[in-house]
């Protein structure tokens, strides 16, 4: 951040704090340095890594950044479920990019989260353990080639309509991560509209995949917008954080008003009875949601949690002695050898 | 869909486009399999970027002989070309590693070579022997890494080495339409690989390289069991919709 009040409390951490009974003016302090966070916060600048931040500050952003990038490593599942089966070699191609592509925001966001005093590999026990969340949507299946598409058109669209705002976010790393990040994913959404282009004008068959995938795919995207505002209880003081910019409503209801001419375009349409266009208030009326059901799939009740949690699991356990194996070469080589480049096991893989 | 095709008649090339196209086409459905499985998040990424260039060099050379989807996945087994080594199946981290490390050395040594000639695959070759050398490095790098890590990643590597090293003589048995120098390849290929795995504190195998099959079989359409698997799976759809377009 830029003020002078908040340069004054750079170097400090959160937990000095905790000192605040030993030192006669540590009080104060806390409170100029709460003073210079709000000030920093309300002339819309950037916190960074090493100023000052409130505790429940630092909190929530290690939670919503390390629920993202798990979401984004979760994420590869349903989709790397067809690249063995995508029907050509070009969708293929796009295909296993967009998956390389989704390991790589998983990179930057644990980044991003390492930057508030975390590791990646306590974020991922805490994933592996069922102790931190992921986006439930990737709970849902991919049953047929159409749901590659359907997730790229709906689920990226949703991300984006999400995730733009958060390159505005109060937090520095948060938000340069999602201004790469949302460059990718509006390609992902383009590509994953084109291919329900291609398949709604195909042959009958392909238009009633795409369609099928369609119905199954459109509920669970309005549902990654979060509770509604009523219910939602971390929207409040994410808002006055300005770690979010716009309530859960107000971002579903804009992605509502986008993909009902994008549906129309493809030739699709939207698996929702009570969807029209109000005149008065200049958006589309659309139905209820099933809570119900958000809520089972959260809990860990929906189709593929079990499925998605125990892949991730295993893929971590059986990768174990590769990881310890980098680490015991990095060690064996650290001696003798020039730079930084071999004293951790990770940075050999780091460097592949 | 196309990929850029090289101007060239296509009919003389055909042996030589398929057996090339048809390796780094089912390496890299092998490499796609690991999408979501991989030991760290790194690898992830690396993995599928090479899976991506080696499908990149498959559409090319397939389409040098024909059309790259219908070649890809109307075709069945027994008019494959690619050598065995590449459709074995991932098995461990080791194994793939291991395949990697034979298949990426050899295919730099051949695209080095074709790239400094003047024939029909010059163009590719140049363009492509910059992302194997990518490619060797990588499993080159686990290579030491898991030969010299922990008893346990040693033992597994060196296991890989092992029950691989029958299919590598077959990657030197001529190509028709390739004009190489293929003894002098595999001599090269065997001085580089003998000398990462002794780096690596691994003992170089000294099993046959070849299987019960003549070398070549892979080459003639002759395969192994899990090829026809891996095929069913990746021309399933495409052939449950004849004639759609994608």
């Amino acid at each position: 951040m830029a003020t002078a009040a908040a340069h004054r409390t750079a170097g400090t951490r959160a937990h000095d704090a905790h000192d605040a009974h030993d030192r006669p003016d540590a009080v104060h302090d806390t409170a100029a340095y709460e003073q210079a966070f709000d000030a920093a916060v309300a002339a819309d600048e950037r916190i960074e890594p090493r100023d000052w931040m409130p505790d429940a500050y630092r909190a929530t952003l290690v939670r919503q950044i390390a629920q993202h990038a798990h979401s984004e490593i979760v994420g590869m599942q349903p989709e790397a479920n067809w690249i063995t089966r995508a029907p050509s070699l070009r969708r293929k191609a796009i295909l296993m990019a967009k998956v390389q592509d989704e390991a790589g925001h998983g990179l930057y966001l644990y980044s991003a989260a390492e930057t508030l005093g975390v590791g990646r590999d306590e974020l991922l026990d805490k994933l592996h353990s069922g102790r931190q969340k992921y986006s439930s949507i990737f709970n849902y299946p991919t049953l047929t080639w159409a749901d590659v598409g359907a997730i790229g058109w709906l689920v990226d669209g949703a991300a984006i309509t999400n995730q733009v705002p958060l390159c505005r976010c109060s937090y520095g790393p948060y938000a340069r991560a999602m201004v790469r990040i949302c460059k990718e994913e509006s390609f992902h959404q383009r590509q994953g509209y084109e291919l329900l282009l291609a398949l709604s004008r195909g042959t009958p068959e392909q238009h009633a995949m795409a369609q099928d995938a369609v119905d199954r795919w459109w509920w669970p995207s309005l549902m990654m917008f979060g509770p509604p505002d009523d219910a939602s209880q971390h929207s409040a003081q994410s808002m006055a954080w300005k770690i979010k910019r716009h309530s859960n409503d107000e971002l579903r209801q804009r992605f509502v008003d986008i993909c009902v001419p994008q549906a129309a375009s493809l030739g699709l349409t939207l698996p929702d009875p009570d969807l029209k266009w109000n005149e008065e208030r200049g958006h589309h009326d659309f139905g209820p949601i099933d809570w119900t059901e958000f809520w089972d799939v959260l809990k860990g009740n929906g189709p593929c949690n079990e499925q998605r949690l125990a892949q991730r699991r295993r893929a971590h356990e059986e990768g174990a002695w590769v990881r310890r194996a980098a680490a015991a070469h990095a060690a064996k080589h650290a001696r003798g050898t020039t730079g930084p480049a071999r004293t951790t096991g990770e940075t050999g893989a780091t460097r592949a | 869909m196309t990929a850029d095709v090289p101007d060239a008649p296509t009919a003389a090339l055909t042996p030589a486009a398929l057996a090339l196209g048809d390796d780094a086409l089912v390496l890299s459905h092998r490499l796609g399999e690991w999408a979501g499985h991989a030991p760290v998040l790194e690898e992830e990424v690396a993995l599928a970027n090479i899976a991506l260039d080696l499908l990149g060099q498959a559409r090319i050379l397939l389409s040098m002989a024909g059309d790259e989807d219908e070649l890809a996945y109307l075709r069945e087994e027994r008019a494959f070309r690619n050598v065995q080594l590449v459709e074995q199946p991932n098995g461990d981290f080791a194994h793939t590693i291991a395949r990697q490390l034979y298949f990426s050395a050899y295919q730099h040594l051949l695209y080095a070579a074709l790239a400094a000639g003047d024939g029909p695959f010059a163009p590719l070759a140049a363009k492509a022997v910059k992302e194997v050398a990518y490619h060797r490095d990588h499993a080159e790098q686990w290579t030491l890494r898991l030969g010299d890590g922990t008893d346990v990643s040693h033992e597994r590597m060196q296991r890989a080495c092992d029950a691989l090293w029958r299919y590598t003589g077959e990657l030197f048995q001529p190509v028709q339409g390739l004009d190489a120098d293929w003894a002098g390849m595999e001599a090269a290929w065997l001085e580089t690989v003998g000398d990462v795995l002794r780096r690596a504190t691994l003992t170089v195998p000294e099993g046959p390289r070849s299987g019960a099959w003549t070398a070549g079989a892979g080459r003639q359409g002759l395969h192994t069991e899990p090829f026809g698997r891996m095929l069913a799976e990746m021309q399933h759809l495409h052939r449950s919709h004849p004639g759609a377009s994608w």
